[in-house]
């Protein structure tokens, strides 16, 4: 112990002295680009990280006691993968999650490739993008109203196709996108040397997507899994998603456990997005 | 829609005959899902504003117009300017939060960009409901924010923060701040370097250069972040609920109530339609504006 705090306060030393000496390479940079530009920039990741900092230290707290440190311990953790409602959520949004993606990768990529290929106006296309963009609450209220009507039992099934709407949105915008920077003389060829639209678009056009439909199907997912106002209303009480389980328990107290849950989902978050970033600078400089 | 002028040709209507048969494959499925879960619902709640409720929620087919009449009751206007003015401040203060951060990311280096990108989107893709309960541990009367400003001798007794317009405030912007950053960004990371070094070449001071160049370049950006910074935070239910401890009252709570409390399907339908109505004519605006900006100079 004592040899390592040592070390770290030579290091400290180390760094002071170098940062009181004169760098010969930064005056110039920094005569382009004053230094207080970049305050509100660290303010704002304090203002961003902050809540999060604290959840993610209290998740160690030893104590039930949600506001008061009292010593670090793991308990948390086990309690957490113990408790069978919140296990029962997490299963439940997997699949609410995995369904969805599955409608909206399928649906999304073929209206981006219609809406692209086949459509002048805006019109279709501006349909197939509503749903991202209308409030959550009109299309869950609107949903919960349509399936009642129809006498249709609710349940993780609703749930799906309800996230399937506004899934099926963000992919479609996603591969559109990645639509209009394709070379179009590629299928201008194969459809020249005589392949019909159906093989062109299955050779040709869906290997250069791939990496937007990826994109696209990874958005899908993260969007569904955090989603609660749309599964609020289109879900059976008893098949509650996740975010519902964590909403009740706010509503009606809470315990340690969702801090651990937090963590978790924290840590998938940051390994999901450094993936999904790595993930489209490969795709990108690879073609 | 002109599918057939009059003057189309037998041959040119056959082709387009042809290109409709073509596309239906690719666009039919997409479509005929989206009508049937999307459109289809949304048009049965324009259908029930004009019905009266049923007892236990559903309604009884009875022609009415009570429930547009309702609207203009005090309690309701009152709720609707509130929301509008809470979700108008919580743009604002995301604005001006937001512009300094896309201003300080676009000028960093290419890699460090990157980084700083990640940070700001990262906690938007953490559960929203767990970034709402962090709130709670925060301003909670015994939470983190009063023990250290007790801790630092700011106050003896705790501030009661929670529960509170500002609390809703401070939640909502931060839920949506990242969606100001991002569409800023992206419009000044877009500027053209060269026009503002043109501009402090001619003898621009760097406030002047920001002024005359970059702030009216990246207004669209500016537009864009305060329509999805006002849309969600206008429809939110959940931080006025949980933060606002249900006394700050918006229009999504209200909805939400006449469909779980007071089980008046059709008013809540009605509710909702106008806050949807609210958004697109907003949204509207904010595209008129965005494209006389950006198309007004090449045309005049």
């Amino acid at each position: 112990m004592a040899e390592t705090t040592a070390a770290v306060t030579e290091r400290a030393d180390a760094t002071a002295m170098t940062d009181g000496a004169p760098a010969p390479s930064t005056p110039v940079a920094r005569r382009r680009r004053p230094r207080g530009i970049l305050v509100p920039l660290w303010l704002g990741y304090v203002f961003l990280y902050l809540p999060i900092l604290v959840v993610v230290v209290m998740s160690f707290n030893e104590s039930r006691n949600l506001f008061v440190w009292t010593g670090f311990s793991l308990r948390w953790y086990p309690e957490l993968f113990a408790d069978g409602a919140m296990m029962q959520g997490l299963v439940n949004t997997l699949i609410v999650a995995t369904g969805a993606t599955l409608i909206a990768t399928v649906l999304g990529t073929l209206l981006a490739y219609g809406i692209h290929h086949y459509t002048r106006g805006g019109l279709i296309r501006a349909f197939a993008i509503a749903p991202a963009i209308l409030p959550d609450l009109l299309l869950g209220i609107g949903l919960l109203t349509f399936f009642s009507l129809l006498s249709f039992t609710l349940g993780l099934h609703s749930v799906i196709l309800a996230h399937g709407v506004f899934a099926t949105a963000f992919v479609t915008a996603i591969v559109l996108a990645r639509m209009a920077n394709l070379d179009p003389s590629l299928e201008e060829a194969s459809r020249d040397l005589g392949m019909g639209p159906a093989k062109t678009f299955l050779r040709i056009t869906l290997p250069q997507l791939a990496p937007g439909i990826v994109a696209g199907a990874l958005l899908a997912f993260t969007l569904s899994l955090d989603e609660f106002v749309i599964a609020f209303f289109t879900t059976a009480p008893t098949q509650p998603t996740l975010p519902i389980v964590i909403y009740s328990m706010v509503r009606f107290g809470v315990t340690p456990e969702v801090n651990a849950l937090a963590t978790l989902l924290l840590l998938v978050s940051i390994v999901a997005v450094i993936s999904a970033q790595r993930l489209t600078r490969l795709t990108g400089t690879s073609r | 829609m002109t599918t057939t002028t009059p003057q189309a040709t037998p041959a040119v209507r056959a082709h387009r005959a042809r290109r409709g048969l073509a596309a239906a494959p690719f666009l039919a499925p997409g479509m005929l899902f989206l009508i049937v879960f999307m459109a289809i619902p949304v048009g049965l709640l324009a259908f029930y504003t004009f019905f009266k409720r049923g007892r236990f929620g559903g309604l009884v087919f009875e022609f009415t117009l009570d429930n547009w009449a309702k609207l203009a009751e005090p309690l309701y206007v009152g709720v609707i300017l509130q929301s509008i003015g809470l979700a108008l401040v919580v743009t604002l203060l995301a604005l001006l939060l937001g512009y300094p951060m896309a201003y300080a990311i676009a000028g960093l280096s290419p890699k460090w960009r990157t980084v700083a990108l990640v940070a700001v989107v990262l906690p938007f893709w953490t559960n929203f409901l767990i970034r709402t309960y962090a709130w709670i541990l925060l301003l909670n009367n015994a939470g983190f924010v009063n023990q250290w400003l007790q801790a630092i001798g700011l106050t003896d007794e705790p501030i009661s923060m929670l529960y509170t317009p500002q609390a809703i405030v401070v939640g909502l912007l931060y839920m949506y701040l990242p969606l100001m950053v991002l569409p800023l960004y992206a419009s000044l990371q877009q500027l053209d370097p060269s026009l503002r070094e043109a501009a402090t070449n001619l003898g621009a001071s760097p406030w002047r250069a920001f002024r005359t160049v970059t702030l009216p370049l990246s207004l669209p950006g500016a537009l864009t972040g305060c329509i999805f910074v006002f849309v969600p935070a206008m429809s939110n239910f959940v931080i006025p609920e949980l933060i606002g401890g249900g006394k700050t009252v918006m229009v999504g709570n209200l909805v939400r109530d006449q469909f779980y409390e007071a089980r008046d399907w059709p008013f809540g339908a009605t509710l909702a339609l106008v806050l949807t109505m609210l958004l697109v004519v907003v949204i509207v605006i904010q595209a008129a504006v965005s494209r006389r900006i950006t198309e007004g100079p090449r045309r005049g």
